[in-house]
């Protein structure tokens, strides 16, 4: 037993360190550390800076213009990434839509689409959840008739992901009424430009319009865009959620969260003559954090080693999903902690896409109130942490 | 990378299942804690003859190779099935000084008969005042002459009443917590001034209470240079620590599985308890729980085994057993928990198991504890 890379891996681990040394915007890290938004513009250029590397899209086969990498070589690019802050890939397209297409499409679908996610020239959004439908995702509403060469489309999606950004967006639709809901469903691509649908921005907890809700009017969708067979979109979209729980844990995102927390602490003060890095309590919470994550990333890696020799993810990375999110909300709990009095400015403006003015409050504090309301959903999306409970118990513990 | 265990850690695993399953079942284990010796004699000797009490020595001295792998590979066994056989006390700890101190001479004449399971050992080493660190030691070593005499109270020695020789740190210099000064005396249990009270532990085992009056050893009888076994006592608490981390993991999957099978047929309200929710995620949380504690176990033992640094090797140990320590809590109570009113009886296995990893919990330290050294590591 080892948890040693080989020296191939090594010479490959340096390698992906120069890279992101040299190639990753320093204005780019520079937003993301003061933890403001990328625009559409800046997330664009720095994926189309890792296509032309010919980075971009680690998990898709060699044919289709992935990496041809090993699960090994894909941890350490995902951790390097991680670890400097530089944004994976939007994954609607590229980790979402793209597997789908690529196991179920049609040959011209997979000329039609794929260069395009690749190239990032198409911004792809979901459309799955609706605002009755949330882990009860089979109970879908939003319907697709058939009338002639076109799907009638009427209905709503929420919890929308950059939509405002879209050209495309991938559904769940009903296609049968009439049998179990799981076995009414199809998959179906939708063009953003099509007349008929509308999208209403929602703000969050954090005063950020994250997400939108998407209103289908009669909108008509060509058939050729039926991903496989019809009604048979649900067994599709499985697929599609494992995908979406890889990558979860968060390990380097972690750790350099938790040398900023450090950091932090060190320059706070605990209001007793001392500093928070010392204050007990704050310290204790600190360590704990930090095992926490020992933990974490020996589970990852307990996972990788297994897929190294051939076997396929099981439902364990529910366990990565769980223990991730909910120690990624303990870190924002701390930073509440630490903003102190800090927190208290609403000023979610100055976290926006495109604000060039001056960062009100000391060490970017009034961010931290804001990072605690926003990562709540962390626990939420992806399958709920509860539905993640669900998977364990059936799966793993047979009850 | 590879977490898959060697042909040679299977063997063991194997060993250790086959003769649980032929011999240990939970009766024989119940009524070898009811001896007087609180162990088998006779299952100490087959554990020598199937080779386990050479597994954490080095080839050079004999052994089997000194992997902490090995080791925790065996004490997740022995966890699982609760043996009480003093094989921390004898092998791990006793063993442990005697490999990492003694001269080639003592070394060839012990080293042999503990692996031959012809000598029980015991470590001296916590003091009431001392709480879980080795290097807080009051008890004192006096020359006087050619020998050295030896006064205090050593309290947690496991195995006393069993062993020919209580291995004993005692101070010859400096403050009570300096880690220099202290020695380590190696103190035949029928010498005059020394006194043990045995008892039985929460958790099934043999352990005692030793004072030291006035006792008077030869100088020969300290192990290593004097005042210089801070090193080695430190190195051999990591590897005791390492040790009862992993035979607690061993009893809290133990734990999860039998809870897991209980509640599939237990009938409630005319169904299987584990048909309901509130249960189901409270199970997936203690396989959670599992998981993370078995990540963070392997690790230690992977960075024991590696050429780190000492504080590199203690602050993995400290994270495992802090974080084991909080798994024990919430594994252990929630088996008690679902089990109901039965795991509340001395006749099911699962509130001995919960015994077991309570004394775990505490032995070499605490989860808060172990918090607090890591952070101040």
């Amino acid at each position: 037993m080892n948890a040693d890379f080989t020296a191939d891996d090594l010479a490959f681990q340096v390698e992906v360190k120069e890279f992101l040394e040299n190639e990753f915007p320093s204005a780019y890290r520079k937003k993301i550390d003061a933890r403001q938004r990328l625009t559409k513009e800046e997330i664009v250029d720095w994926q189309k800076i890792l296509f032309r590397k010919g980075w971009v899209a680690p998990n898709w086969p060699e044919e289709y213009g992935g990496t041809g990498w090993t699960p090994t070589q894909k941890y350490i690019f995902s951790t390097e990434m991680g670890l400097v802050g530089a944004p994976e890939p939007v994954p609607f397209g590229m980790t979402m839509v793209a597997p789908v297409i690529m196991a179920y499409g049609t040959e011209e679908q997979k000329k039609r689409f794929l260069p395009d996610i690749l190239e990032s020239n198409v911004w792809w959004c979901q459309g799955y959840s609706e605002p009755n439908s949330g882990s009860d995702l089979a109970s879908l509403k939003t319907s697709a008739v058939r009338d002639g060469d076109h799907y009638v489309v009427n209905g709503s999606k929420t919890w929308n992901t950059y939509g405002q950004h879209a050209d495309w967006i991938f559904c769940l639709v009903r296609t049968d009424n009439t049998v179990k809901k799981q076995e009414g469903i199809s998959f179906l691509l939708i063009d953003m430009k099509s007349p008929g649908i509308t999208l209403k921005p929602i703000v969050l907890l954090d005063g950020h319009p994250e997400v939108n809700e998407v209103f289908f009017d009669e909108v008509r969708v060509p058939v050729d865009n039926l991903i496989g067979e019809e009604n048979k979109g649900w067994t599709y979209a499985k697929v599609l959620l494992t995908h979406e729980r890889t990558n979860i844990a968060g390990v380097p995102r972690g750790k350099r969260r938790l040398g900023s927390l450090k950091r932090q602490a060190a320059e706070t003060d605990d209001g007793f003559g001392g500093t928070m890095a010392d204050n007990p309590n704050f310290k204790r919470k600190l360590a704990q954090a930090e095992i926490e994550l020992l933990a974490l990333e020996y589970s990852e890696l307990r996972t990788l080693a297994a897929l190294t020799v051939g076997k396929a993810p099981g439902p364990e990375s529910s366990i990565l999903k769980i223990v991730g999110t909910e120690l990624a909300q303990s870190m924002d709990e701390m930073l509440v902690e630490l903003a102190g009095y800090g927190c208290l400015p609403f000023l979610p403006e100055q976290y926006e896409e495109g604000f060039e003015g001056e960062i009100f409050g000391p060490g970017n504090s009034a961010s931290a109130a804001l990072t605690y309301f926003n990562n709540r959903k962390l626990s939420i999306f992806g399958g709920s942490n509860e539905i993640q409970r669900n998977i364990i118990s059936k799966a793993v513990l047979g009850l | 990378m590879d977490f898959s265990q060697t042909e040679e850690q299977q063997m063991l695993q194997e060993s250790v299942q086959q003769f649980v399953r032929k011999s240990y079942d939970f009766d024989t284990r119940n009524s070898i804690v009811a001896t007087a010796e609180g162990y088998s004699a006779e299952f100490w000797k087959l554990f020598a003859e199937l080779g386990w009490l050479t597994v954490p020595f080095s080839e050079a001295d004999g052994g089997f190779g000194d992997s902490a792998v090995d080791l925790t590979v065996m004490m997740d066994e022995f966890g699982k099935a609760l043996v009480v056989e003093p094989y921390l006390a004898t092998v791990v700890l006793g063993g442990g000084i005697i490999a990492a101190l003694a001269d080639e001479k003592t070394k060839g004449e012990l080293l042999p008969q503990i692996m031959s399971g012809d000598l029980q050992l015991s470590l001296a080493s916590a003091e009431h005042g001392g709480r879980y660190n080795p290097l807080n030691v009051a008890t004192t070593a006096k020359a006087e002459g050619d020998s050295i005499v030896l006064d205090g109270v050593k309290t947690a020695v496991l195995n006393g009443s069993n062993a020919s020789y209580i291995i004993v740190t005692a101070r010859e210099s400096g403050d009570v917590s300096a880690s220099d000064g202290i020695s380590v005396f190696l103190v035949p249990t029928d010498s005059a001034g020394v006194s043990i009270q045995g008892f039985t532990t929460i958790d099934g085992r043999s352990s005692s209470e030793v004072k030291l009056e006035a006792v008077s050893v030869d100088a020969s009888a300290r192990l290593g240079l004097p005042g210089k076994a801070a090193e080695a006592l430190v190195l051999v608490n990591e590897k005791a620590t390492l040790a009862c981390a992993a035979e607690a993991l061993g009893a809290l999957e133990s734990m999860l599985h039998k809870t897991v099978e209980y509640s599939k047929t237990r009938k409630q309200f005319g169904t299987s308890i584990g048909t309901f929710q509130a249960l189901q995620h409270r199970m997936a949380d203690m396989f959670i729980q599992c998981q993370l504690a078995r990540s963070i176990v392997i690790r230690a033992a992977m960075k024991i085994d590696s050429s780190e640094s000492t504080v590199e090797k203690a602050k993995a140990v400290s994270a495992a057993k802090s974080r084991i320590g909080y798994a024990i809590k919430a594994v252990g109570q929630e088996a008690i928990q679902i089990h109901g009113g039965i795991a509340m009886t001395e006749e099911l296995d699962v509130g001995h198991l919960f015994r077991r990893v309570t004394a775990l919990d505490i032995m070499f330290g605490d989860a808060d504890y172990h918090t607090e050294r890591y952070a101040s590591l």
